[in-house]
């Protein structure tokens, strides 16, 4: 880190969070939805990774990334229709039926994926716009791929629909109560096997992200629980997409700061700055929860607020 | 037919009268509802009495379409209409006020009412909803504030607008049933003085499911009474007294009477002693703050107010689900934590209110439900490490006969059970054994006669026997006929004191209303 010394850390913060967050974005954005609808799909993990193997494999043999993100979509949304068709049986519980689907997502990824960990696959595209700077730094920090773009535009689009479209309406009225929402003539089940659908297709984004960009390869220890932190950061967010986006990014900053520690030439305890997201989330999620108070912004009929 | 009128508002003079004509609903060989008609004319308000299970359910889910009647006719303004389904009946616009809200909770007033129209556009336009709405609440005489998340209003605002839900999806005969279960005196009062001058401009036609006499002769014009499936009779209001509809609605049966209040000895020993209580209510924005409350041996005191004054939060401090942040509780001479233990010691008791949520297991059943106070000890003493199945199977057997609670077995759950037969089963487990300590919440709300009477008489039987009781309700008719003393609380404080027998209603109002 010559040129800049110490201002290599906060550098390497603001590009580690550009860089490690875009798959919390999108896995956090679907799961905003599906938890939304009341139902919780903690299968998201097996989701995630299993869209990365998709997505590498059909960029391997299409040579189009773009072609690899649609095909992780698609097997995503089959995913999280699967999901939702088992928990609209009475009785299942959505959270344990979400564990056997992250197990059975992760397995059916390795098994098929084998073969395709030594090709080399197309990157998703990136857009430089560092360019004004002659440090090299800067230049690497700024050059921002377009699906983190598509993420943060996203979390608008989402924040806005929740309020001002119909269908944002009527999810967050299933997600609140299903009672009311019978009562309307609309089936609860349809709008929350629909919701887990579309958040399992956006978890498979992320999964692409991660296969096609960021690290950019396929092998079986592509995710570290992205899938999995992702659910919580939603509950962090309070459900809000906009939340989710700026959760997502502090949690993907906070993730690069053992990294950049160490590359400015920290070498004791670094190991302990790699846990920072994690006792970050802790932290906050501490500091803002109360006894008195109920979570605000929780759907009613949530599972874990029932 | 005629389109569902969805966007449009009630026109003034625009009520329909409806008319059942030999309903009658047989589900196999139970007779739920047997011949019943009804005229109801456009602009009427009329009353539905009857006790629980007397069919008026039944009757209301013929008319709106949930049930098809087994025989018997419905006519809408005078023509016979056929209602397969809830939505049949939205296009002869009738509509009904569920006693649980059906509003959601998170969303806002607005967004209720527009998302709750049979045609929602796929982007909302807010400017124009909220222009057409203003419009709309201006013709309305209920003031609701409608940009405000539902589940901050007060209960008397969402009732009422359930009612503006439904005259905004354009329906001019409502069936409202309960409607004021969950409201206070005031809160009653206003509303359904509203709904009346609406059914006097010819707005609405009104049918209403009570069991308040004095709401259905302070507001309505007209009263049919069930009894078991059957009309018991029915009339105009001003026709009949309280006693001849009570006598409809209940027929020869007796109502328990309460014991002749025993002297409280002036040597009474104090149980409960509250010393300068101070702790946060439900927002964390205001402290409620106990000065001095005590509660002898063999008296009632009872605690008046408007809901939302703290009651709640005392109650809690007394059950040690809140923490106080200064000041004592003594019961008995020793300070009082409310731990399983300490309760035990000093036989202290609780009837929280809403006890299926706050003193009960739903799903587990009526015996264990029953067996909460005992089934950690052995019958010689000490703790237990086993269940005694038989034995708690055969307490709740007695005390289900006991109490007289209505349940199908004793092993099914205890959600089942009706309201009133959840607060009987409730007040036998709380009531068995020795009780120095009995702290009761609103034990009556929402309960029928039979069930008001019999658990009125219960606390008072207990009472005469030594128990000290400390009854928090907003019922103030209630709180007159039981304590010995009353205390009012406003604003977090007892603001005012005096004995039951002289106290003047007026007075113990103008406190609760906060002057003082």
């Amino acid at each position: 880190m010559e040129g800049i010394g110490i201002w290599g850390v906060p550098l390497a913060i603001f590009a580690g969070a550009i860089r490690v967050s875009t798959p919390f974005i999108f896995v956090s954005l679907g799961e905003s939805i599906t938890e939304r609808s009341g139902r919780i799909n903690l299968g998201l993990e097996g989701t995630l990774v299993f869209g990365a193997m998709t997505a590498y494999a059909i960029a391997v043999m299409s040579g189009s990334p773009w072609l690899g993100v649609l095909a992780a979509m698609a097997t995503g949304a089959v995913f999280g229709l699967i999901h939702g068709w088992i928990c609209k049986f009475p009785k299942v519980n959505d959270i344990a039926i979400g564990i056997a689907m992250m197990q059975f997502g992760l397995g059916l990824a390795f098994f098929l994926g084998k073969p395709f960990i030594q090709p080399v696959a197309p990157h998703l595209p990136s857009i430089a716009l560092g360019g004004w700077s002659d440090l090299p730094q800067i230049q690497s920090a700024l050059n921002i791929n377009v699906l983190f773009i598509i993420g943060a535009l996203l979390a608008v689009a989402l924040w806005w629909a929740f309020k001002n479209t119909r269908i944002g309406l009527i999810l967050r009225v299933v997600g609140d109560s299903s009672d009311a929402a019978r009562a309307m003539g609309l089936n609860p089940d349809t709008v929350r096997l629909l919701a887990t659908a579309v958040g399992g297709s956006l978890a498979a984004v992320g999964g692409a992200y991660l296969s096609l960009y960021y690290p950019g390869s396929w092998n079986e220890g592509i995710s570290s629980g992205q899938g999995l932190m992702a659910v919580a950061l939603v509950i962090f967010a309070r459900w809000n997409p906009i939340g989710c986006f700026l959760a997502a990014l502090l949690f993907g900053g906070a993730g690069a700061l053992g990294p950049a520690l160490q590359s400015v030439g920290v070498t004791q305890g670094y190991y302990l700055f790699y846990a920072a997201p994690y006792v970050l989330t802790l932290v906050i999620l501490v500091a803002t929860s109360s006894p008195t108070r109920s979570l605000g912004g929780a759907p009613g009929t949530l599972s874990i607020t029932k | 037919m005629i389109q569902i009128r969805d966007t449009p508002l009630p026109r003034a003079g625009k009520a329909v009268g409806i008319q059942t004509i030999g309903m009658a609903m047989r589900f196999g060989s139970f007779t739920a509802l047997d011949n019943i008609s009804i005229d109801i004319p456009a602009g009427t308000f009329h009353a539905l009495l009857g006790e629980n299970g007397a069919g008026k359910s039944t009757l209301v889910k013929c008319i709106m379409g949930f049930y098809r009647q087994t025989s018997g006719s419905l006519s809408v303004d005078g023509h016979e209409v056929s209602v397969q389904s809830p939505k049949d009946a939205a296009t002869y616009g009738l509509g009904m006020v569920y006693q649980q809200f059906t509003l959601v909770p998170s969303l806002t007033g607005a967004e209720n009412l527009v998302i709750n129209r049979a045609h929602v556009p796929a982007v909302i336009n807010w400017a124009k909803e909220r222009k057409d709405l203003a419009g709309f609440m201006e013709r309305m005489p209920f003031k609701i504030p409608l940009d405000r998340p539902v589940s901050e209003l007060a209960a008397g605002e969402k009732q009422k607008l359930e009612i503006v839900k439904q005259l905004y999806l354009g329906r001019s005969f409502l069936i409202l049933d309960e409607p004021t279960s969950v409201l206070t005196p005031a809160e009653a009062d206003e509303m359904l003085g509203l709904v009346r001058g609406m059914t006097e401009r010819g707005e609405l036609t009104v049918l209403m499911i009570s069991h308040k006499f004095h709401e259905v002769t302070k507001f309505t014009d007209a009263v049919t009474v069930l009894r078991r499936g059957k009309m018991a009779g029915s009339g105009l209001v001003k026709d009949l007294s309280t006693k001849d509809m009570a006598a409809m609605m209940i027929g020869d049966v007796k109502l328990a009477e309460l014991d002749t209040r025993l002297p409280v000895p002036s040597d009474a020993r104090p149980i409960l002693v509250v010393s300068g209580i101070k702790a946060p209510d439900r927002t964390g924005l205001k402290m409620i703050d106990i000065g001095n409350l005590t509660v002898r041996a063999g008296e009632i005191v009872g605690i008046a107010g408007i809901s939302g004054n703290g009651q709640k939060e005392l109650a809690e401090v007394l059950a040690g689900q809140r923490p106080p942040e200064a000041g004592s509780i003594t019961v008995k001479g020793s300070i009082y934590g409310a731990t399983r233990q300490e309760t035990r010691i000093n036989n202290v008791r609780f009837i929280p209110e809403e006890p299926l949520n706050n003193a009960c297991a739903p799903k587990m059943t009526v015996t264990e439900n029953l067996a909460f106070r005992t089934f950690d000890v052995r019958k010689q003493g000490g703790d237990a490490l086993w269940l005694d199945m038989k034995s708690m199977r055969k307490r709740a057997v007695s005390l289900i006969s006991d109490f007289k609670v209505k349940t199908a077995s004793h092993s099914s759950p205890i959600a089942s059970l009706s309201g009133g037969n959840v607060q009987r089963a409730v007040l036998a487990r709380e009531l068995t054994g020795d009780v120095d300590l009995l702290i009761v919440s609103n034990p009556c709300f929402g309960l029928d006669f039979s069930a008001v009477a019999e658990i009125r008489a219960r606390i008072m039987k207990a009472r005469n026997s030594g128990t000290a009781v400390l009854l928090l309700s907003e019922d103030l008719d209630e709180l007159l006929e039981m304590s010995d003393r009353i205390m009012v609380m406003s604003d977090g404080k007892l603001v005012y004191e005096t004995p039951a027998l002289s106290a003047d209603i007026s007075v113990i109002g103008a406190h609760m209303a906060g002057h003082h």
